[in-house]
């Protein structure tokens, strides 16, 4: 069977369990909605009192919301394997049982669990993202959906590497680390407001480091054919959601790196 | 005579299940301290967004900046102050059954477990506040950024109404965290309930957004609801923000809110374990 039509299967059993609770997932999916809708409620607040921010307006702001909520949402339901990889795979020594099988181990985690309760942040940013887009009446000619697809699918690269670090981290720690939501969850928290607001290092940090503003900042100045104050180039701006790839490609190696590492925990 | 030994006794024994349970939860040092990088690289976040947006508009605002960054900081130092989960040995007890052995115990449940939750309460918070505290007062202004730094209180009335506070906003966390553990009993999983909960308490407490941000239209409707009470009522206190009569007036407000809702939380325990089925074998 090839690699394919095996994680589909995967994915099929996981649907398969998971409807099994319909009750309980209904309830943790409305859980997850309930938790987003209040970010978008301290958006919307710091908007009515202060007005703009910097010639961003509340529509400009939630498109940046929507386009990053939506990509780490898709990646954390995807990569629910890596995401609870300490506890559920290196803590209880299962890892060992990946490793004997003759597929690869990026696949099996993979096809550990396609986590529909995650697509509570989907459905919010989704809906964020049009009313923004709707109201900032963008031109969607074919520049533009390549560019927001682009940008989309880099974003979901970025969090997967993300995940894929707090994963490989776990090698060492057997815990899931705390300190990594910072760069995811705060990570959104972070970019979902435009960069220039912030300080130089953070600025740098998060451009260059962990490239979370060249999936949200970056290319939504040019959809929304903004200049820039930071002075970035247009070519810039269209490209750097290629960083999120690279990102991407960067965590595996540091992920097979680990798993060489790897010592079972004998239980 | 006896009925005096009695409740001293009674009362001996609640001070102990808070303290083995609070020593408990102290063991989670390398925790605590992973949190603490977590929730100061969440303080900077928020303080540099509502900075950026109060200097667009600093004219006029019903709270000051130094004061909204004490907010900000206390809201980090005191996180784990804020009914955000249950406890899950007792939530591990009501699935498994082994509540029945609390039933038995000479002791009234709601005031053994709402013991148990004033240490979960503070056992992670005095971890965590200290270290935090020190870099927002002492660390922030040494590398020479006191604007972002923790201000103490103006006065000694705002620190005196600060620690009277404290303790109301600690009474009506733990509160409703034994309103989220009848939940429990109630459904057995309280996966809905007690998940979306603590969202809306961690918007209508200010913990997400300090409240006098918000509209001024809502402002008369978040003065009403018990959530203010975890949050804003005592960090606008530390920072002057409230202060003289409106204090009073606050204090008064948290009291009521204790009161009603410990007093509802008892009343449904006892209802609710009058009619229990034990799960497991």
């Amino acid at each position: 069977m090839n690699s394919i039509a095996l994680y589909w299967q995967y994915i099929m059993v996981s649907l398969k369990s998971q409807m099994q609770y319909r009750t309980s997932f209904l309830l943790s999916f409305v859980g997850q909605l309930g938790v987003t809708v209040i970010e978008i409620v301290a958006i919307w607040a710091l908007f009515d009192r202060f007005g703009e921010l910097d010639n961003w307006n509340l529509a400009e702001v939630c498109l940046l919301y929507g386009l990053v909520n939506s990509a780490f949402a898709i990646s954390s339901a995807l990569l629910s394997g890596f995401d609870s990889f300490g506890p559920l795979f290196v803590k209880t020594g299962n890892f060992d049982r990946l490793l004997l099988r003759p597929r690869s181990v990026v696949l099996q985690l993979m096809g550990h669990e396609l986590a529909l309760r995650r697509l509570g942040r989907l459905v919010q940013g989704l809906l964020v993202f049009l009313w923004a887009a709707v109201q900032l009446e963008i031109v969607w000619d074919i520049q533009n959906v390549l560019l927001l697809m682009f940008t989309l699918f880099g974003g979901i690269a970025l969090f997967a590497g993300l995940l894929v670090v707090q994963a490989t981290m776990s090698f060492w720690t057997v815990e899931s680390l705390e300190v990594m939501n910072t760069l995811t969850y705060g990570g959104v928290q972070t970019v979902q407001y435009p960069l220039d607001i912030y300080s130089e290092w953070f600025r740098k940090f998060f451009t260059f480091i962990v490239p979370l503003a060249c999936i949200s900042y970056f290319p939504v100045l040019a959809i929304l054919d903004k200049t820039d104050p930071l002075g970035s180039h247009f070519a810039f701006q269209v490209l750097s959601p290629a960083l999120g790839f690279v990102f991407l490609m960067v965590t595996f190696c540091f992920f097979s790196f680990g798993t060489k590492k790897y010592t079972s925990t004998g239980s | 005579m006896k009925t005096s030994l009695l409740s001293r006794s009674h009362l001996n024994a609640y001070g102990a299940v808070i303290a083995a349970r609070y020593r408990t939860l102290l063991q989670y040092r390398a925790a605590a301290l992973a949190g603490l990088v977590t929730q100061i690289f969440w303080g900077a976040i928020r303080i540099m967004v509502i900075v950026a947006f109060y200097e667009l508009n600093p004219e006029g605002q019903p709270i000051t900046l130094p004061q909204l960054v004490a907010y900000v900081w206390l809201g980090q130092a005191l996180l784990g102050m804020f009914p955000t989960n249950v406890d899950s040995e007792i939530a591990e007890m009501i699935k498994n059954g082994g509540v029945a052995y609390e039933l038995v115990r000479p002791l009234d449940l709601y005031n053994f477990w709402y013991c148990r939750t004033i240490a979960l309460r503070t056992a992670t918070t005095t971890l965590r506040s200290i270290p935090m505290l020190v870099f927002a007062v002492v660390l922030l202004p040494l590398l020479g950024m006191a604007e972002w730094g923790l201000s103490l209180p103006p006065d000694g009335a705002a620190l005196a109404g600060f620690c009277i506070s404290l303790v109301l906003a600690l009474a009506l966390s733990c509160a409703i965290t034994m309103l989220m553990h009848v939940v429990l009993i109630w459904s057995l999983d309280g996966e809905g309930i007690n998940r979306i909960l603590p969202a809306f308490a961690l918007v209508l407490s200010g913990n997400v957004l300090p409240l006098p941000l918000f509209p001024g239209w809502l402002q008369p409707f978040l003065e009403l609801q018990p959530f203010q009470g975890l949050v804003d009522v005592p960090f606008r206190i530390y920072s002057g923000n409230i202060e003289g009569q409106g204090m009073l007036v606050e204090l008064c407000q948290q009291l009521f809110w204790v009161t009603v809702l410990t007093y509802w939380g008892r009343r449904s325990m006892q209802r609710i374990t009058r009619h229990l089925v034990i799960q497991g074998g």
